[in-house]
Parts: structure tokens; C-alpha cells; sequence
């Protein structure tokens, strides 16, 4: 990597603060999402309405207005919230936080379509044969439902995550020292917003590339074992 | 919450929503201009046809557009001919128009690589056909593969609309006072950023909810000749 008048090590500083908001936003996001889509095949119809709400919502209104108002907004129902309970300092997520909540929410809202779809793809019979078996709810889903219901979600989670990855871009906002914030120091001192700007984009490619590896990866181990068709 | 609040921003968002649909629809109608040609070349047999846009459109998809809203807004007047030129800078150096310039690059990216699936997706045979009627490369392409490429392209194209207008929100970070940048500005008047921001998401749903109904409506429109004819006695009204 060029020095680029030594700022180099920063911006690497500010790729591995990217890389785990990323990580940390996606973990929320798997849960989230796997909660909406069992939210919106739930029995109960306002469990339903929540889920469904939820993801309407989120697919809505833009990434970066997300962020602001939960880095912004968490403040007021933080401090509402704790009000009775008799303390009345000042509460404020940090930007790392803020951003994993956002990111989180706009990825579990894609997310939880992406799993109702796939879960929805495995065959009915593999639950009703696991219920013959003696299999609680639970088990199903973790050992029957889930193994083979990633497989056809995983595709579309990639999407999503790499998308996820550009968001995160958005953190610099609220002041989180991610690739752009430490570009935009560079900037402030040398006065050379192309050149960092380049790198930063440059830096964003490289997450990208290396993560459609990864996935390509992951998608060929999750099929290891389905038959393959041949085109011709 | 306070719904005065809300409505008392009214106004103010409604003023930056008006800014972030001309974003929105300039560089959509721009985006698509950009896309036809790329889309046309990237879908080529050629190797050296398609490596330039292959190149254009996997950095534009590649990378945030922030960066790129950056490095068009910040990053080009660091060139001193770009600083100097009379016809470049007062372009330039407007957020607005670098706001329509890189949306327009950003979404013609995106278009570029729907078309392109779309003029994939188009049956041979139609393209063979053309031919065989003795239709010219460039005739077959206007004539018979962009028309039905359009028509395959129009549901995704419609998913591409919305995501640039929630990417337009970042119109807001080159002081923009578009929808987003508006509900900021009102915020650090009557420090209420929950009710603030939540009246603005809202505006932005209703944006969302129109347009997913419109573009509904278009492909109604235009896929008259897929829908199953009535059936039943000849003369006869088919109801409903």
C-alpha cells in the first residue's frame, strides 16, 4: 500500500473499525431477521402485523435516516425511558453502537423476507417427518428447517451483506471513525480530497471482492452434497 | 412524542421532499440515458467491447456512494484545471449538480447491469427472426431487442427507483436541503430529532407507497398482451 504522506496506517485503522461495525451490524441483522420470519409465520396475527409492519417500514425510509435517528433519537426514549426509575443524567449511544442498531435493523428487515422465503422453500414433509420422529418446535427449526433452509437463503443474505458493507460508509456521519471519517482527516490536512477519497473507494472494492469470495465459499460448502444439474 | 411538533415541521420536509423527488426523477431520467449505451456494450461478445463497461459498472457497485457523492463534490476541485476551467467549475462546484451528476453515474451503474440481464433474457429466436427478415444489427437492437428488454427490465427497473430515493437522502451530507436535509436544518431549530426525523421517514413511505402504485400501474399498461383474454360466450361482458 502507497504511504500516502503516512496516512496509510490510519485509513488501515479506519478499514478494521469498518469491518467490525460490519461484523457486529450482521450479527444483530441474523437475529433480527431470523426473528421476523418466524415472526410473520407466527400463529398469534398481531405477532404478524408487527413483523410485517416492520420490514415495510424499514425497506421504506433511507439507510442514512435510519442512522440519524437512532443515534439521535435513542437519546430521548433512552432518557424517557429511565426517567421513572429516577435517573435523570444524560444517556447517548456511542456511534459504534448507533450504527451496528441501524445497520442491524435495515439488514434484519431484509433479512427476515430472505429467511420466510427460504424457509418457506423446504418441504413441508421434512417437519411433519421430524414431528413423527418426536421432535419439539425448537429442534425442528435448529436441526431440520435451518440446516437446509440456509442454503437456499444464503444468496440473497450475500446480497444483503454486501450492501450492508457500503452502508456502513453512512456511520461516518454520526462522527464513527470508520475508512471515510479517517479519509475526510486526511483531507482536512493535506487538502487532497481526490486522492483519499480514490483510496477510501479503492479500500471499499477490496471488502467487496474479498466478501463475494467468501460467500462464493460458503455457498459452495452449504451445497456440498446437492446434486448438480448440467445445463446441456 | 408531540404531534405538534410533527406537523408543525410539515411545511419545511414537504419543501425538501419537493428537492428530493427533482433528484430523484433528473437522475433517473439521466441514469437511463447513461444505461442504454453500457448496457448494449456490456452485454457484447466482445472482450474488448465489454471491459469498460464491466470495469464502470463493477466500481460504481463496488463502492459506497457516499465516496462517490466525495470524491465528485470534494474530490475534483483538487485539480487545478478543474478549478480553472469556466465551463467545468460553475457546474462543479454546485452540490446540487454534483449531487445529479453522481446519482446519475450511480444509477445508470445499476440500470446498466438490469438491462443488460434483461437484453440476455430476450428469446433468440425473436433476435433470428429479425435477421432472417433481413433487419440490420442496429435495427434488430432498436427495434425488436431494447423493446422487449425494456419490458423484462420495467419491475426490476422499478426496485432500482426506490433504492435512489432513499440513496438520495445523502444529498443531505453536501449541505443539500433535500427531504433529509431539511428534517436536519428543522432539528437544529426545535431540538426534536425523534418527532422530526419519524415525520420525514413518513413522507418518505408515502414517496415510496405512490410510487410502488405507479410503476404497478405502468406494467399493467404494458403487459395488456400477457394477461389471459376473457373467455366465455361471444358478446357476452366479462365481469370484473
Amino acid at each position: 500500500m502507497p504511504d500516502l504522506h503516512g496516512f496509510s496506517d490510519q485509513l488501515l485503522l479506519g478499514l478494521w473499525m469498518t469491518v467490525r461495525l460490519a461484523l457486529s451490524a450482521l450479527g444483530l441483522g441474523l437475529v433480527l431477521g431470523l426473528a421476523g420470519a418466524a415472526a410473520m409465520s407466527a400463529p398469534m396475527a398481531p405477532v404478524r402485523w408487527i413483523a410485517h409492519g416492520y420490514t415495510t417500514i424499514i425497506r421504506g425510509i433511507p439507510e442514512l435516516l435510519v442512522v440519524l435517528l437512532i443515534y439521535f433519537g435513542s437519546s430521548v426514549v433512552l432518557m424517557a425511558a429511565l426517567r421513572p426509575f429516577g435517573y435523570t443524567g444524560y444517556i447517548e449511544l456511542s456511534p459504534f453502537v448507533a450504527g451496528s442498531i441501524a445497520l442491524g435493523l435495515t439488514f434484519g428487515g431484509y433479512a427476515s423476507e430472505v429467511f420466510r422465503g427460504a424457509f418457506q422453500a423446504v418441504p413441508p414433509g421434512q417437519g411433519e417427518a421430524a414431528r413423527a420422529l418426536g421432535m419439539g418446535r425448537i429442534h425442528i427449526f435448529f436441526r431440520i428447517v435451518l440446516p437446509q433452509g440456509w442454503r437456499i437463503a444464503l444468496p440473497g443474505l450475500g446480497n444483503l451483506f454486501l450492501v450492508l458493507m457500503k452502508d456502513t460508509a453512512l456511520v461516518s456521519v454520526i462522527g464513527l471513525e470508520e475508512i471515510m471519517r479517517k479519509a475526510q482527516f486526511a483531507v482536512g490536512a493535506t487538502k487532497e480530497p481526490f486522492t483519499f477519497y480514490l483510496a477510501a473507494a479503492f479500500l471499499y472494492l477490496g471488502l467487496t471482492i474479498v466478501s463475494m469470495a467468501g460467500l462464493a465459499w460458503m455457498e459452495k460448502r452449504a451445497n456440498r452434497g446437492m446434486p448438480r444439474a448440467r445445463a446441456s | 412524542m408531540n404531534i405538534d411538533v410533527m406537523m408543525a415541521a410539515l411545511p419545511k420536509l414537504l419543501e425538501g421532499a419537493g428537492l428530493t423527488l427533482q433528484l430523484l426523477f433528473i437522475s433517473g431520467f439521466f441514469g437511463v440515458l447513461l444505461a442504454v449505451p453500457l448496457a448494449v456494450a456490456r452485454a457484447s461478445q466482445s472482450l474488448a467491447v465489454k471491459a469498460l463497461p464491466f470495469a464502470y459498472i463493477f466500481f460504481f457497485r463496488g463502492t459506497p456512494l457516499l465516496v462517490q457523492l466525495f470524491l465528485v463534490y470534494y474530490g475534483l476541485s483538487q485539480f487545478a484545471f478543474v478549478r480553472e476551467s469556466p465551463i467545468l467549475w460553475p457546474v462543479l462546484s454546485e452540490p446540487y449538480w454534483c449531487a445529479i451528476i453522481t446519482f446519475s453515474l450511480h444509477t445508470g451503474a445499476y440500470i446498466a447491469e438490469i438491462l443488460r440481464g434483461a437484453i440476455q433474457a430476450v428469446p433468440a429466436g425473436e433476435v433470428e427472426a429479425a435477421r432472417a427478415l433481413g433487419m440490420t444489427r442496429a435495427g434488430t437492437m432498436g427495434r425488436i431487442v431494447l423493446p422487449r428488454a425494456a419490458r423484462i427490465a420495467l419491475p426490476a427497473y422499478g426496485n432500482e427507483l426506490i433504492l435512489m430515493l432513499k440513496g438520495s437522502a445523502l444529498a443531505s451530507t453536501i449541505t443539500l436541503l433535500d427531504l433529509t436535509g431539511m428534517a436536519r436544518t428543522v432539528i437544529a431549530r426545535n431540538y426534536m430529532p425523534l418527532e422530526t426525523f419519524l415525520m420525514a421517514g413518513i413522507i418518505y413511505m408515502a414517496i415510496t407507497f405512490v410510487l410502488v402504485r405507479a410503476l404497478r400501474f405502468i406494467e399493467h399498461r404494458v403487459s395488456a398482451h400477457m394477461r389471459a383474454r376473457p373467455t366465455g360466450p361471444v358478446g357476452v361482458e366479462p365481469t370484473a
